[in-house]
C-alpha cells in the first residue's frame, strides 16, 4: 500500500514535474542558491538531498544515477568534486528552505532554497557585523551593493 | 431548471458575509534591522533570517 507517500504534483503531469525538478535541482547544484515557489522549493529539497546522498557514495554507478536526474555534464561533475565531499560528515539535510514573502503577480509564497555547502562570501559578511553594530545599517547597504554586483557577474 | 422562488434581501446576503473576515498579518519586528517583517520569513529590508544572510535586498 501506498499510505502516506505523498509527493506534490504542483498541477503538472509527471513527466513534466519530472522534468521541472530536474532541471531545478542541477540549477540548484549550478548555482548553490536558487528562488522559487514555497511548494516546488518544499518538493526540490527532497530531490536534492536524495541527489547529494547519492553523489556521496562517489562510485561510477552513483554517478549514473545522479546523472539521470543532472543533465549538465559540468553540474554533474561539480556535484560530485565539490558539493558531495563537503557533505561528508553530515547524514542528511543539506538544503535549506526559507520563506521569503509573496510574489507580487499571483500571490505566490516565494522561498529561496540554498545548499548548506560553505559560501565564505556570507561568512565573512556575518563575522563583519557582529563587530561593529552602530555601523550595521551602512555596511549592510554597501555589502548589498557589491554583492549584487557579484552575483549579477557570477550569473 | 433550478430557480430561486422567493427574493433574496440585501440584508439576507449580507447577514451571511458577516463571518467574511480579514485577519491581520502576525507582523514582527526583524531581529537584524528592526523593520516589520513576517515571522519565519528573510527579512525584505536587510535579507536576513536568523542571524545571517541570506538574500540581498534589491536597494531603492
Amino acid at each position: 500500500m501506498r499510505h502516506q507517500r505523498k509527493v506534490k504534483k504542483l498541477s503538472r503531469t509527471s513527466s513534466h514535474r519530472q522534468a521541472m525538478l530536474n532541471n531545478m535541482v542541477t540549477s540548484l547544484f549550478a548555482s548553490r542558491m536558487i528562488k522559487t515557489t514555497e511548494s516546488k522549493a518544499k518538493e526540490l529539497r527532497r530531490i536534492a538531498d536524495r541527489l547529494v546522498r547519492t553523489a556521496k557514495k562517489d562510485t561510477l554507478a552513483a554517478r549514473r544515477l545522479v546523472a539521470r536526474s543532472v543533465k549538465d555534464r559540468a553540474v554533474l561533475k561539480k556535484l560530485f568534486t565539490e558539493i558531495a565531499p563537503q557533505f561528508k560528515s553530515k547524514p542528511s539535510g543539506f538544503t535549506r528552505v526559507v520563506k521569503m514573502g509573496y510574489r507580487r503577480g499571483d500571490s505566490a509564497m516565494m522561498a529561496v532554497v540554498e545548499l548548506l555547502t560553505e559560501k565564505p562570501k556570507i561568512e565573512k559578511d556575518a563575522g563583519k557585523k557582529k563587530g561593529s553594530k552602530k555601523k550595521e545599517k551602512e555596511v549592510a547597504a554597501a555589502e548589498g551593493k557589491s554583492k549584487k554586483e557579484k552575483s549579477a557577474s557570477a550569473e | 431548471m433550478p430557480l430561486p422562488k422567493r427574493r433574496h434581501s440585501h440584508t439576507r446576503g449580507r447577514k451571511r458575509r458577516t463571518h467574511w473576515k480579514l485577519t491581520a498579518p502576525n507582523v514582527m519586528e526583524c531581529a537584524h534591522c528592526h523593520q516589520p517583517k513576517l515571522p519565519h520569513h528573510i527579512c525584505p529590508h536587510c535579507g536576513y533570517y536568523k542571524g545571517i544572510q541570506i538574500t540581498t535586498p534589491k536597494e531603492a
